[in-house]
């Protein structure tokens, strides 16, 4: 095990896969003489050279459908969005390619990419750029879902993301890129899609959270531990395929839950969460299944409103008092 | 004037700033746009600029050093200038609250301004009126396999629902003697070899169509909830032993929980209450019924100012009045007023139960058995002994946090009984 | 085409490479500043005067932004527009003060030359509720729509399109404006120009699309971003065209106005790229690893407020003293603005759902 940061973690992930697969390349804005706009990609320009990191203008629609094209026709692109917020640009090549091409060809295309940056808020930076996007795309069929929380299950996860035949989307948070943890150095060290954690055990409540909410119910987490209420925090990491019975078991454990998820309400992770334990676990619940959201509001730049938009721990403290009737 | 040089923020993420490098020395000259550092930062080696001109009369912290944003790392002023004042406001701290303490505020932000707007409370859907019970998933499929019915358990969660504790306790306690709903209890026996007691009717008297419009009317309009507290009894049980060993004084543990209610009242007016239509009287004075099981029913011989009255005087008026009830000799005067109703069936061994308010007040004590339970302290099992009361209020009235708030201080009260004495 | 040998095979730009010996890297070549002096250009000696208050007033607004931004007195991004102020403030004298303007994140020099005061502005930054969007928008977000600038966008080429349904509205309402729309050279690079330049051509509609060539699409050099010359964009769409020195006032103003009295007279859109250079980095955290520093003083040599400062005292437009007195009253103005700013109080927390609909009480999901 070595202490890495995040962005180390997914850099040592691709620096690996890029190793062992000549086929895998990085292509997007700012990823090889800058670096990363996160530091992501450091250093692999140096060792990779131009033809395997690779710069691209600000052409977001463009550089996504280069990549579902040089998928389809043998290559492994990592195609790496400064954020998400600028992947909806892109979102025609991601929606109606990436994840149809093999279907409407009578499986005779595969599309072995993956969509790779920050997703959702990350502080004070307006409507535009703090959207949580892993709930829509998770609604395309076709596609796999990643949004992990910690260096760890970000290695493992984005090494079996590049080496998925499928169109894999992998989310992190730019609040998270110096975020430090213990990551494995096993030689090809995996994790598989669709494959959830429990992280913390408790006995009176499960919350589900994840992405950069993990952090904020491990926080709501620890305070109520205080006041003697046990949460079981469950990290889907990957967000489709889910884990559903990770979660269902906790919940017959636990017979309350609170999904925290940085998405708006409507038909959001939290509301497909909810409604799955309403359908396979309902004679278990001892109370509604509860979510802790944005709100249905754009993200402000006020800190002020921000702070007041933005999830936090006391939220979820609120939630967890309600379903335990404290 | 001399001006703080502080860790500048050069990225949105950074915390604390590295000093890579220093482009001046101390009594060097600066213009406005000079850079007179380079800082690392979690992102990358940024270039520190100053905003004024002027001589660097002090550098605080050498190359290497880290600095938490806002921290002091320089000061410019005129040569020669006395600057030890700065020196000494700043040891290097932040001087910006809002930059470096983000998270601790984050959290403190959130606290202060999140009810306007998250969060639907979670029983918004299940108010209704038309009597249906409202039982969780959960506690339905228990009270299922138990043979329980739902219809005998009081809920504790919002709105009155049935939550899995509430089944649990019910099947603690009387699960055994409950019939399975759909067996009727009044199904005429059939079998002859059985010998069994004849059916007959009994006259309505008086007492219990009292009772049953008074009680019927209370539980149908006054909307009740309940709650339950535990408490330990070994100080009381101690105090009781004691006056009746030393002092050879009885009382009884009713009386010491009616002495005990009289002081929560008096701090919690608002239990201390009345339903009076446009609006709620607080009473100013502590009178209290007193539930006297007789064998017609049941009688509420009422305790006057017992908040100001001392324990023997409680116990003896008890027992006087109780007299007079199962006599039939109570005066009108002697069962008006009350503005609050303790019940208890601690002497049948009833572990806990819930009370029926008695019109006008706004909440009654219903009074369980002392147990005798195992309790741990300093990490060993001995033995304990604990009471169960349960408060039920009137909603219109009383909340549940101004209930708990009293029954949190009933509970200190009897489980310290010397602060009666306060 | 045949095989090549794998270790052959590169995708670094094809515009890039090092600079002559002994030479510097530009980000941009210029083009030659108009010669005209000031009374030929139809400019009074007060119109120069104002032109040299407002880029200076653009310039120390942002210097005291970027300080308190380092001061941690507020967050999020802050692109700083110094270096290309002359850009803004030649094309607004040049405009109608009713005609529109749409321009992209970076957007702090547009506000302040169209009626965005120094204390909404800086209140703005702070994310208080005396700012020109309410603090909701922070600094990518200025606007001040009853002056016709319709803010600063977020998505790099998000607000092309927009532009030129603000063309097309004043076509179809026959009100004689015309619209302006403000991008990076970065947005060239996006299918929304292009999109944007094949509508405008096709329906004729009064805009002028430009590009404020800085060198920089963040980090990575125009030349090593986008192939040819931008301007050249046009041809393909048969657009009328033009390349601007940005780094003269004069110049900007007399092209520009140049330009709009042909809009407004034939309603055809034009495609014009001003070149400039912006001397900070592209956000508060960009080290700039990307250029020389003499590159930037090689800019900053010819820079637009120096230049003009110059012209004004060789021509006795205004003496040193009276120059003086104006730096210092905007000095003052921007540093009331920043304790206006500081004092001002943030946004209610019901501003939270404010401006979301235009009914009362909308919607809200839960």
């Amino acid at each position: 095990m070595a202490v890495l940061q995040f962005r180390e973690a997914i850099k040592h992930a691709i620096d690996e896969e890029m190793s062992r697969d000549e086929r895998v390349f990085v292509m997007g804005e700012e990823v090889a003489e800058y670096n990363g706009a996160y530091k992501v990609t450091e250093g692999l320009l140096d060792k990779y050279g131009y033809k395997r990191v690779i710069d691209t203008p600000i052409s977001e629609l463009g550089f996504a459908g280069l990549g579902v094209g040089a998928a389809m026709n043998g290559l492994r692109p990592i195609v790496e969005f400064m954020t998400f917020n600028f992947a909806v640009l892109a979102a025609d090549q991601i929606i109606n390619h990436a994840t149809k091409v093999k279907y409407m060809t009578g499986g005779q295309a595969d599309c072995p990419v993956v969509f790779r940056g920050p997703n959702a808020s990350a502080g004070q930076l307006g409507a535009t750029h703090s959207v949580a996007y892993d709930s829509m795309y998770a609604q395309f069929p076709g596609l796999k879902v990643i949004y992990v929380s910690e260096p760890n299950d970000a290695k493992g996860l984005m090494k079996s993301a590049i080496r998925d035949d499928n169109p894999v989307l992998f989310m992190e948070s730019e609040q998270m890129y110096g975020l430090k943890g213990e990551v494995s150095d096993e030689q090809d060290f995996i994790i598989p899609i669709g494959k959830g954690k429990i992280k913390r055990e408790g006995s009176d409540v499960t919350l589900v959270a994840h992405g950069k909410m993990y952090h904020i119910a491990v926080k709501a987490a620890e305070e109520l531990a205080k006041e003697g209420i046990e949460c079981e925090i469950i990290d889907p990491r990957t967000v489709k395929p889910l884990d559903v019975e990770l979660i269902l078991n906790s919940v017959k454990k636990t017979n309350r839950c609170i999904v925290v998820d940085e998405a708006h309400p409507f038909a959001g992770f939290a509301a497909e969460v909810g409604f799955l334990i309403q359908r396979e676990a309902f004679d278990y619940l001892d109370a509604p299944v509860l979510r802790v959201t944005l709100p249905d509001v754009n993200a402000p730049f006020s800190k002020s409103l921000f702070d007041l938009w933005l999830p936090g721990p006391k939220q979820i403290i609120d939630a967890v008092k309600q379903v335990t009737y404290k | 004037m001399a001006i703080k040089i502080e860790m500048p923020k050069l990225s949105d993420t950074m915390e604390e700033g590295v000093i890579a490098k220093w482009n001046v020395k101390e009594g060097d000259t600066v213009s406005a746009g000079d850079i007179i550092a380079e800082v690392e930062t979690d992102k990358a080696t940024m270039d520190v600029e100053v905003f004024d001109g002027g001589t660097i009369l002090k550098i605080v912290p050498g190359e290497g050093d880290a600095v938490p944003l806002g921290g002091l790392i320089a000061i410019i002023g005129d040569a020669g200038e006395d600057i030890s004042s700065l020196l000494d406001s700043d040891g290097g701290a932040t001087s910006d609250p809002s930059a470096s303490t983000e998270s601790s505020k984050e959290v403190e932000q959130t606290e202060t301004t999140v009810s306007a707007t998250q969060l639907p409370t979670a029983a918004n859907d299940s108010t209704s009126s038309d009597g249906r019970i409202k039982a969780s998933p959960l506690a339905k499929k228990i009270a299922e396999e138990k043979g329980i019915d739902l219809q005998s358990v009081a809920g504790s969660g919002p709105e009155g629902r049935i939550v899995k504790k509430d089944v649990e306790n019910a099947s603690n306690s009387t699960a055994t003697s409950l019939t399975r709903p759909g067996a009727p209890a009044s199904t005429p026996v059939s079998t002859p070899s059985f010998s069994s007691l004849e059916s007959r009717e009994v006259k309505v008297s008086q007492m219990r169509k009292v009772i049953a419009k008074r009680l019927s009317e209370s539980k149908f309009s006054n909307p009740h909830f309940y709650e339950t507290i535990d408490i330990d009894m070994k100080a009381a049980v101690e105090a009781r032993t004691l006056l009746k060993e030393k002092l050879d004084v009885k009382v009884s543990f009713n009386d010491i929980v009616v002495k005990a209610s009289a002081i929560a009242l008096s701090r919690h007016q608002a239990i201390n209450s009345s339903w009076m239509g446009d609006v709620i009287v607080e009473h100013g004075d502590v009178h209290i019924a007193v539930a006297v099981a007789i064998d017609e029913g049941l009688m509420t011989p009422v305790i006057r100012h017992v908040d100001k009255k001392g324990l023997l005087d409680i116990s003896s008026e008890t027992r006087e009045l109780a007299g007079l009830a199962r006599d039939r000799k109570l005066t009108p005067e002697q069962m008006e007023g009350s503005t609050f109703t303790i019940s208890n069936l601690g002497m049948f061994g009833i572990e806990e139960f819930t009370a029926i308010i008695n019109p006008p007040n706004a909440c009654i004590l219903a009074v369980g058995a002392i147990r005798d339970v195992p309790v741990i302290e300093n990490g060993a099992v001995v033995p304990g002994k604990r009471m169960k009361v349960t408060l039920s209020s009137d909603h219109r009235i009383v909340d549940g946090a101004k209930a708990a708030e009293f029954l949190n201080t009933l509970r200190t009260l009897i489980e310290n009984p010397l602060s009666m004495l306060l | 085409m045949a095989k090549k040998a794998k270790s052959d095979i590169s995708f670094a730009p094809t515009g890039m490479q090092s600079p002559e010996k002994g030479g510097v890297q530009k980000g941009v070549d210029l083009p030659p500043a108009t010669k005209k002096k000031h009374k030929s250009l139809g400019l009074s000696n007060d119109q120069v005067a104002d032109m040299y208050a407002q880029m200076y007033l653009q310039r120390r607004f942002e210097e005291r932004a970027m300080q308190q931004y380092q001061k941690g007195k507020f967050g999020g991004f802050l692109h700083l527009y110094i270096g290309q102020e002359a850009v803004s403030t030649g094309t607004v004298f040049a405009l109608q003060n009713d005609d529109d303007i749409i321009t992209a994140y970076r957007d702090h020099g547009w506000g302040l030359c169209r009626g965005i005061t120094p204390k909404s502005g800086m209140a703005e930054l702070f994310g208080k509720a005396t700012g020109c969007s309410k603090g909701k928008g922070g600094s990518m977000h200025f606007a001040n729509v009853k002056e016709h600038f319709w803010g600063g966008y977020g998505i790099v080429g998000g607000h092309i399109p927009i532009a030129s349904g603000l063309a097309f509205a004043n076509k179809y309402q026959a009100n004689g404006r015309i619209s302006t729309c403000f991008f990076g050279d970065g947005a060239v690079d996006q299918g929304a120009l292009h999109e944007t330049l094949n509508l405008a051509q096709l329906w004729k509609l009064p805009a002028i699309f430009v590009v404020e060539n800085n060198g920089y699409s963040m980090g990575t050099a125009a030349k090593r971003h986008t192939v040819a010359e931008i301007v050249d964009r046009a041809k393909g769409y048969g657009m009328k065209s033009a390349v601007i020195n940005g780094m003269d006032v004069f110049s900007v103003y007399e092209k520009m106005k140049e330009i709009a009295d042909d809009v407004r007279e034939h309603s055809e859109p034009w495609f014009v790229e001003i070149r400039t250079y912006r001397y900070r980095g592209h956000s508060m955290s960009d080290p700039q690893k990307y250029r020389t520093k003499e590159e930037l003083e090689e800019y900053q040599s010819i820079d637009p407020i120096e230049r003009l400062k110059a012209y004004i005292l060789k021509e006795g437009i205004r003496s040193e003293a009276d120059l003086k007195a104006v730096e210092d009253g905007i000095e003052q103005e921007v540093l009331d603005a920043v304790t206006f700013a500081d004092e001002s109080p943030f946004p209610e927390d019901s501003e939270l759902y404010e401006d979301m609909f235009v009914e009362e009480n909308p919607y809200f999901h839960v």
